[in-house]
């Protein structure tokens, strides 16, 4: 069960900012989805079962080699930096970072 | 019937022999477009504006596709050699990446995003010769299975009932296709999102093997289940796409090194002797009952039912060995296991959007970066990213992942064993394919289910299973329900069985063809 309390401190992990309807919607949602899941949680697994991380298995041969770590020129540079929301010559401008001074 | 209404392999055909230009076909597509499918989602739209037009598009490139239309008449006519989608017009998901398009993701959160390269299947489509239309809407994220999450509005609409949803994720692309805006689409299948739209439309939807097909220039989000895949009105038209899509690309490390086997030639060769199983574990849905969270089963409806059952009575006939009871005992645990994994590779995916380098940012005054964060994605993302994202972060937090986001890896593993079990060459059933209904119902009403995230989930139960094993399934229409709306069929096979996939439906549409059914159109396109 999520509580309020709880939903309280994902909300703030996520960050996101909700309006109290929104909240409510998604935490009744939350819980819903969780009964969803205890069906999950009460599968007999055997404890020699390994985990997928996905369905196919990509052995060596089929797998293609992870390619160099190279540096290639972008012909799209200004169109890239025009996208960003704020900027200053070419510098990308963000609100002032959060920071704790150490002693 | 229309030049848009054509085959993509008569129309490449035509164009080739100069028997029609690529511009002709793409002015017929234009006007069917401007016939049927009224304003184009937007952020500030309606949902009830024009309730009896389609609105598959988000954006429409038409003079990008003119530009590619001429460039194609101008290489025929030189006597150049074109590729083999030459001035086949195709829409694209707008969850994919393509060169100077705005890329939304049906999302206020990129809409002012235009993308800076093409995603690779997009670009091979188009160094094909294909013509891109544009970019059809979907589910925020391709985050649903009706297309009511998308935040450009009015979402798309069911051609063969408008008050019906278009199923979802690829909503807009399976609308597009059955109206015959566009021959084909790309779309992508993370739990079922081209199979369940294309069955609700009536069109043929594949979903490849992982790896099958590049993610480069996909918009992720669950990122060991997404696959890109074709949608056509025709089995033969999947396969044409399927092949100038397929391989390894040094782009995306999960496109496998497997050789790509011809799709095309091979169709229509005989389907004697295969063996196509049949589960009762696929004619039936589990699911949590509302308030008391208890376990309930329910058949898929009589009427579906019957219609796979005539499908495996067809493909008989054509010499197919029908094998029944054929158990595949986890698949009632997919939806808990997906519930799990997609919305932990969703949370990790959507950290990315913070408004700092592209994409929306809040325009409210702000003290310092977290509150920007903050803003920006509580006004930028719609509601269903956000729960994703949530129960993405519950349930691989340190205190809870053992219990829930490993064990649904795990329970992957189950899933992924009945398959092999089944299609295991020296084992007990040796099946060359699983024939199954491709969703729980067919079409359902605009705003019946949407709201109840657990209800839509569970709207992929026939179809998720193949994406936490990562194997190929297609779904392709064999007739309709009483009240005019598509069954869909759902063939599933072992890893890279594409072309064994496309060959059983060949030959189903082949014993099918003088059927009735097939002369259906869409009411839409009944009186233009």
């Amino acid at each position: 069960m999520i509580t309020p309390e709880l939903f309280d401190h994902l909300v703030e992990l996520a960050a996101l900012e909700l309006s109290p309807t929104e909240a409510e919607y998604l935490r009744q949602q939350l819980n819903n989805q969780l009964k969803a899941l205890q069906e999950l949680v009460a599968i007999p697994l055997q404890e020699s079962i390994p985990p997928a991380l996905h369905g196919v298995s990509f052995p060596a041969e089929i797998r293609p080699p992870i390619r160099e770590d190279e540096w290639l020129p972008s012909s799209q540079v200004e169109a890239i930096l025009k996208q960003a929301p704020e900027l200053d010559e070419r510098y990308i401008v963000v609100p002032d970072i959060p920071h704790q001074d150490l002693e | 019937m229309d030049l848009c209404d054509y085959a993509a392999y008569q129309l490449a055909w035509m164009i080739r022999r100069k028997q029609v230009s690529a511009v002709e076909v793409l002015e017929s597509t234009l006007n069917r477009i401007a016939a049927v499918d009224g304003v184009p989602g937007r952020l500030d739209g309606g949902q009830d504006t024009e309730p009896d037009k389609i609105h598959a598009f988000i954006t429409l490139t038409a003079e990008r596709a003119r530009q590619q239309a001429q460039r194609i008449d101008q290489a025929i006519q030189a006597g150049e050699e074109v590729g083999p989608l030459a001035g086949v017009p195709f829409t694209v998901k707008d969850i994919f990446c393509v060169e100077g398009t705005p890329s939304t993701a049906a999302s206020k959160i990129l809409s002012n995003f235009v993308a800076p390269y093409t995603a690779t299947p997009v670009a091979r489509a188009e160094q094909a010769g294909g013509i891109m239309l544009g970019k059809v809407n979907l589910d925020e994220f391709t985050f649903g299975s009706s297309n009511e999450s998308s935040a450009y509005r009015p979402s798309p609409r069911n051609p063969w009932n408008t008050a019906r949803v278009p199923g979802g994720s690829s909503g807009g692309s399976a609308a597009a296709v059955a109206a015959g805006e566009g021959c084909l689409s790309i779309g992508t299948d993370t739990a079922g999102s081209i199979r369940q739209p294309a069955a609700f439309c009536g069109v043929v939807g594949l979903k490849p093997t992982y790896g099958r097909v590049s993610r480069y220039g996909l918009i992720a989000f669950g990122s060991s289940l997404d696959c890109p895949g074709p949608l056509a009105r025709n089995v033969s038209d999947a396969a044409l796409l399927l092949q100038v899509m397929s391989g390894a690309d040094p782009h995306d490390s999960t496109a496998a090194n497997f050789p790509v086997p011809d799709y095309v030639t091979d169709l229509e060769k005989p389907i004697r002797g295969l063996r196509i199983g049949l589960s009762p574990d696929y004619f039936r849905i589990t699911y949590v009952e509302g308030e008391s969270g208890e376990l309930a089963q329910q058949p898929v409806p009589e009427d579906y039912q019957q219609a796979i059952y005539r499908v495996a009575g067809r493909l008989a006939e054509m010499g197919a060995d029908i094998i029944e009871d054929v158990p595949m005992p986890h698949t009632k645990y997919s939806i808990p296991a997906y519930f799990v994994i997609s919305r932990v590779e969703a949370a990790s995916n959507l950290h990315r959007y913070d408004g700092v380098k592209y994409g929306y940012r809040t325009k409210q005054p702000v003290h310092d970066l977290r509150e920007m964060y903050r803003k920006t994605r509580g006004e930028g993302f719609g509601l269903q990213p956000k729960l994703r994202i949530l129960m993405g972060m519950y349930v691989s937090a340190a205190q809870y992942s053992e219990q829930y986001y490993m064990r649904a890896l795990r329970v992957r593993t189950l899933i992924r064993r009945d398959f092999e079990a089944i299609f295991d060459p020296q084992g007990k059933y040796r099946l060359h394919a699983l024939l199954t209904p491709t969703t729980p119902t067919t079409a359902f009403p605009i705003a019946q289910v949407y709201g109840d995230s657990v209800l839509m989930q569970f709207a992929d139960q026939l179809t998720v299973a193949a994406n936490h094993a990562g194997v190929p399934a297609i779904s392709f229409p064999c007739g309709f329900d009483p009240e005019g709306l598509p069954y869909g069929a759902q063939l599933i096979g072992a890893d890279f069985s594409e072309d064994l996939l496309l060959r059983i439906a060949r030959n189903y549409e082949i014993v099918t063809e003088s059927d009735q059914w097939r002369k259906r159109i869409p009411p839409i396109l009944q009186n233009l």
